[in-house]
């Protein structure tokens, strides 16, 4: 395979799965703003969140004011901000675009039609569209184009580069929205077990699709240490990070397997699983959870960066 | 009263054979399915992407060409004659490439003017003296054919390099079969989808010298931007090859070697679908970003063949297609089988004088124009535009051809109103190789506006399916 096809392939995933975790923002600012304000005055999710997706210094310069509307129109529909529900749609239909025949017409007619949609939706009256439907349709979207790659997509080296690429888009971006919540969301650590603390992480919960899930593995109490058990270190959770990388892992295997041989991006997605594998929830609090979330984004992006070297840029030998 | 145009289907109430099995298909349509098989096409097109952008008219990159569903019908009788025509002309193309890249005999003999080969811009020096594979040059020849009476077919010009369109010709053919499979079963109509194997069975009989055991053959694109981009992904996909761009291909040693995530894999065959210009910033375009530093060194020692061959734009240009005919006689003893439309050459102090008395009746063309941009219709301008145009002539006479306007045939069409005759032109594409060979059809152009002769998809030109019945 082309090296640039299978980085197209790589990247389509990455901002369909960019797009999904942008909406999970969304949602989590959305619900927090229904929580009264307790904090004292100099709470504001909508500010978070733009904390988090790391384009608060964009927002700022275009929009001034981090209100409800402004964030969602810069989080879903601003074509300015790269990682925009809309920008990421649009750059992975693009990608797809660039390798349709790499493509089944299924996988591509979803892409197509989430693209035409996008644009559909931005020329909607805008109070016609409630933050909520702007979510459910960008899970509806996401889901069917997973979904249509899931059924349709031939099992060679392409559907491998897809799957490593929604993967460690997910990995990265679970990270990032566990991160917003005890880094940003809750800036004072005397509230870490309040009522407000257990209501954020619940929300974060649910925005992960995980409150249910919580319920069966656990039961009981919601704690922070069970929550981080959850999204970080629970194999039967499908976007913990272990669940992610460990995905990772077995598509590079299986790229390792097709190609008879195997590169330092298989080394580093097996170190970075042995690794989580190896530590528990109050090893990871003991640690600081915020440190061991940076330390794991940046093994991500160094595994990304080793994936790239061996198979994407093209200088294999 | 007579119509002034020929249509290609109606002979006053009579119509003619090859139309038989549409006329009552067309009559008992009823206007609202008519309208709804039509945005059925439209959705069909919109979904598997085909779309088109056009150069330099901004608006939407992703725009559809218009499809009209009224099929444009030859019976075998007509489709033999063309296609002995076409094939003829793409011989003789072929034999003037491989000649005035070579001794240049023709030129010798005095049939050509010299400078008007060895001088012009598309003349490739970089390509002389080098013969490629089966002495051919242009393997994909799109050959544009406009009818003006029941036997009279006019050439109106030559693509020796990188005709487009193809890719129309196998979607508007698929997209009929699904909407109306009754018309099908009820005519006999030779089948088109076989071309991409044929092209790929084209692409592998020049494979170069130094490849062994089967060649591996790409498309050379210039990148999704480029408005043919569908078409090149679409021919790669059924063809099933690679889709490269410049930065997927590179030079080492003798050859010329794909990136993939294996590592480098040797490619023997490139169909390019990028101009002469581009191909290697050594040889040619310094500053270009789309092609591969170095592949004309490969090509001219044997280790990658290139179609269309670097050079085949000199047999294309306006100014050698008066020449056509004499190459024919030149060449293949033969002749000509399809008519040359009579050209003046502003160039000549002559022509150029008789043009201009004569330009409200003449179609005026730039030489190295192309898609219809920069020429003049004169019995459809008005005064002020010919006068202007007068002036660029003289300002530049060199730079234009004129040609008489043309009474292009006519086939009915879907318009608002119900069916209305249309200007149609046909663009057959011939596949030399090891063999000539020709699909029944080819790209039929619609200029859907009334009264318009221009059938250019930039210029408010639609598309047809075109259907060759097959013999008894």
């Amino acid at each position: 395979m082309l090296s640039r096809t299978a980085a197209n392939l790589y990247w389509m995933s990455r901002y369909v799965e960019r797009a999904e975790t942008n909406v999970r923002l969304l949602e989590v600012a959305a619900r927090q703003a229904l929580l009264p304000d307790t904090g004292g005055g100099n709470r504001n999710e909508w500010e978070s969140v733009l904390l988090a997706s790391g384009t608060k210094p964009a927002f700022d310069q275009k929009y001034g004011e981090a209100v409800e509307r402004n964030v969602e129109t810069h989080l879903f529909f601003d074509l300015d901000n790269p990682s925009s529900v809309a920008s990421c749609l649009t750059q992975a239909r693009e990608n797809g675009r660039i390798v349709r025949t790499a493509l089944t017409t299924q996988v591509w007619e979803a892409l197509n039609n989430a693209w035409s949609e996008t644009r559909d939706l931005a020329r909607q009256e805008r109070s016609s569209l409630a933050t909520r439907d702007l979510v459910d349709w960008t899970l509806r979207t996401t889901a069917l184009i997973r979904g249509s790659m899931l059924a349709t997509q031939l099992r060679n080296d392409g559907w491998d580069f897809m799957n490593i690429g929604t993967y460690l888009e997910r990995a990265d971006s679970t990270a990032r929205l566990i991160d917003v919540k005890y880094y940003v969301l809750l800036p004072h650590v005397s509230m870490v077990g309040s009522g407000l603390d257990n209501y954020q992480w619940r929300t974060l919960l649910r925005a992960l699709n995980g409150t249910r899930a919580f319920s069966w593995v656990y039961g009981g109490e919601v704690t922070a240490t069970k929550i981080v058990d959850l999204l970080v270190l629970n194999r039967i959770f499908p976007r913990s990070l272990v669940s992610s990388v460990d995905e990772v892992v077995a598509h590079l295997e299986r790229l390792g397997r097709a190609y008879g041989r195997t590169t330092d991006a298989q080394a580093a997605a097996r170190s970075l699983s042995a690794r989580l594998a190896a530590t528990d929830a109050p090893a990871i609090f003991d640690e600081g959870l915020h440190d061991f979330l940076q330390d794991f984004m940046r093994e991500v992006g160094a595994l990304g960066i080793a994936v790239n070297r061996a198979y994407l840029s093209g200088d294999a030998r | 009263m007579p119509e002034r145009y020929f249509n290609e289907m109606y002979q006053g109430d009579h119509v003619r054979p090859p139309y038989a099995g549409l006329d009552a298909w067309a009559r008992d349509m009823p206007d609202e399915l008519r309208t709804m098989k039509q945005s059925e096409a439209e959705t069909l097109f919109r979904r598997i992407g085909i779309t088109f952008a056009v150069y330099g008219e901004g608006g939407s990159p992703d725009r559809l060409i218009p499809f009209d569903m009224f099929p444009r019908v030859f019976s075998s009788g007509e489709w033999n004659r063309l296609e002995r025509g076409i094939k003829q002309r793409a011989r003789a193309l072929n034999a003037f490439l491989a000649d005035v890249y070579d001794r240049g005999e023709i030129v010798r003999a005095g049939r050509i003017p010299g400078p008007l080969v060895y001088m012009n811009d598309a003349y490739e020096i970089a390509a002389s003296g080098f013969t490629p594979p089966q002495g051919v040059f242009s393997h994909i020849v799109g050959i544009d054919l406009v009818r003006t009476g029941p036997d009279e077919f006019y050439v109106l010009e030559d693509n020796c390099r990188t005709p487009s369109g193809v890719s129309y010709m196998l979607e508007n053919r698929e997209i009929m079969m699904r909407m109306f499979p009754q018309l099908f079963q009820q005519n006999r109509i030779a089948p088109v989808e076989t071309y991409p194997a044929l092209l790929k069975r084209t692409l592998a009989s020049v494979a170069p010298k130094k490849c062994e055991g089967e060649p591996r053959v790409a498309i050379l694109t210039p990148g999704h931007f480029n408005s043919a981009y569908y078409e090149h992904s679409f021919l790669a996909d059924m063809m099933g090859v690679d889709l490269c761009e410049g930065q997927d291909l590179f030079v080492e040693g003798d050859f010329c070697w794909m990136r993939t995530t294996q590592g480098p894999r040797k490619v023997d065959v490139i169909y390019r679908r990028l101009d002469d210009a581009f191909l290697d910033p050594l040889c040619f375009r310094p500053d270009s970003m789309l092609g591969v530093p170095g592949l004309m060194n490969v090509y001219r020692s044997g280790g990658v063949s290139i179609c269309s061959a670097p050079g085949a734009g000199v047999a294309d240009d306006k100014a050698i297609y008066t020449y056509v005919p004499e190459m024919i006689r030149f060449y293949l003893g033969e002749e000509p089988i399809l008519r040359n439309v009579p050209t003046w050459q502003c160039a000549k102090a002559d022509d150029c004088a008789y043009v201009l008395e004569h330009l409200a009746e003449l179609v005026v063309k730039e030489v190295h124009g192309s898609g219809g941009y920069g020429m003049l219709v004169g019995p459809k301008a008005s005064r002020a535009e010919i006068e202007a145009f007068a002036a660029k002539i003289r300002a530049r006479p060199e730079n234009y051809i004129a040609q008489p306007t043309l009474a292009l045939s006519t086939c009915p069409t879907f318009v608002d109103e119900g069916v209305a005759p249309r200007h149609v032109d046909l663009r057959p594409y011939c596949l030399v190789g090891r063999e000539i060979e020709l699909v029944p059809g080819g790209l039929t152009r619609v200029a859907l506006t009334d009264g318009s002769l221009v059938v250019n998809s930039s210029q408010g030109g639609g598309v047809k399916d075109t259907w060759v019945l097959a013999g008894v």
